[in-house]
């Protein structure tokens, strides 16, 4: 637990997350941010914390699959033959 | 915002922590009015619906049960038995949660069968051990002077190198990515499961939540020591010229 006036950049460091999904108690968001616009280490962990995530991101674009999409349209029409001849 | 003024000589209301009981925190979104209508003309056998899904699902189930299936032909099938498995039961679907957590609830089960079917012991989160309960200690933990440190508490021993200077290139370069899809592969399977679904697909934390059975807060450990190795492998390898 964070008991101290100001925070250190370990814990810092440790409630990024926290931070990023805006689950921080106020006071707690507040000292956080006080530190990150007195500490370039910090801030930098925490930028490259948000460049990863979009790096992240980046990977869904990558995938396609243009052969098993037939494969997949053929079992569509083989379930709907089937459900109009019950 | 509705700050309600008080009457005088009323006394404050209390301030009511709204906290589920233990266990209960993972709801899962609701079945939308658009996920209704997909339904519905999916149940009417309207191809369009079909291809509209696939479009969407298709390519995070596969990477989703890559996680659980060890190579990529094997997933394909369990995501092809998912879809068999959409279709078969979407005249029972009951709309208790958004048809996407559905769907991926089939593919859960589907790649679990398989995995049993190939007896490969496959880690998922509601069988394996809770790991990030297991290691203690916060990832970088090692990049700073201890809290009782007499003359610099907490603070880093030196920091985090700058990623100013990489050129935009190198950031997305293939090698890049495939630098961090090693990180991701080098995860802990439940780490693995969540920063998958979050960061690169996008799910929001209820649906992970939801999907996997975990609390939100023990949803946000396992993202945080995830993205931490990640941003880390991205450090050492950026560092190389």
């Amino acid at each position: 637990m964070i008991n101290a006036e100001e925070l250190k950049c370990k814990e810092v460091v440790g409630l990024v997350t926290e931070y990023l999904e805006a689950a921080l108690l106020p006071m707690t968001q507040e000292q956080l941010e006080e530190h990150l616009a007195r500490c370039p280490g910090c801030r930098d962990y925490l930028l490259q914390i948000q460049q990863t995530i979009s790096m992240l991101r980046a990977l869904a674009e990558e995938s396609d699959f243009p052969e098993t999409r037939q494969d997949l349209l053929r079992i569509f029409q083989t379930w709907k033959n089937t459900q109009q001849t019950p | 915002m509705s700050e309600q003024a008080r009457q005088p000589g009323e006394a404050p209301k209390p301030i009511v922590i709204q906290q589920s009981p233990a266990g209960a925190d993972f709801s899962a979104p609701p079945t939308s009015p658009e996920d209704l209508r997909l339904v519905e003309a999916l149940r009417r056998g309207e191809e369009a619906a079909f291809v509209m899904l696939i479009n969407q699902y298709h390519a995070p189930l596969l990477r989703l049960a890559l996680l659980y299936v060890p190579d990529r032909t094997l997933a394909e099938e369990v995501v092809q038995d998912t879809w068999i498995g959409v279709l078969q039961g979407i005249h029972r679907f009951e709309a208790r949660s958004s048809l996407k957590t559905w769907i991926f609830h089939i593919l859960m089960n589907r790649a679990r069968t398989h995995a049993q079917r190939e007896s490969r012991s496959v880690p998922f989160s509601s069988l394996v051990d809770f790991d990030a309960e297991q290691t203690d200690g916060q990832p970088d933990a090692d990049r700073f002077y201890p809290l009782d440190h007499p003359t610099r508490p907490g603070q880093w021993i030196s920091f985090p190198p700058s990623w100013d200077d990489v050129p935009e290139d190198r950031l997305l370069s293939l090698e890049t990515r495939g630098r961090i899809k090693q990180a991701i592969q080098m995860l802990p399977p439940s780490q693995r499961e969540v920063i998958t679904l979050r960061d690169i697909d996008g799910w929001s934390s209820d649906e992970v939540c939801a999907l996997l059975s975990i609390s939100s807060a023990n949803q946000r450990v396992l993202l945080h020591r995830a993205r931490a190795q990640v941003r880390r492998a991205l450090e050492r390898y950026l560092k190389e010229e």
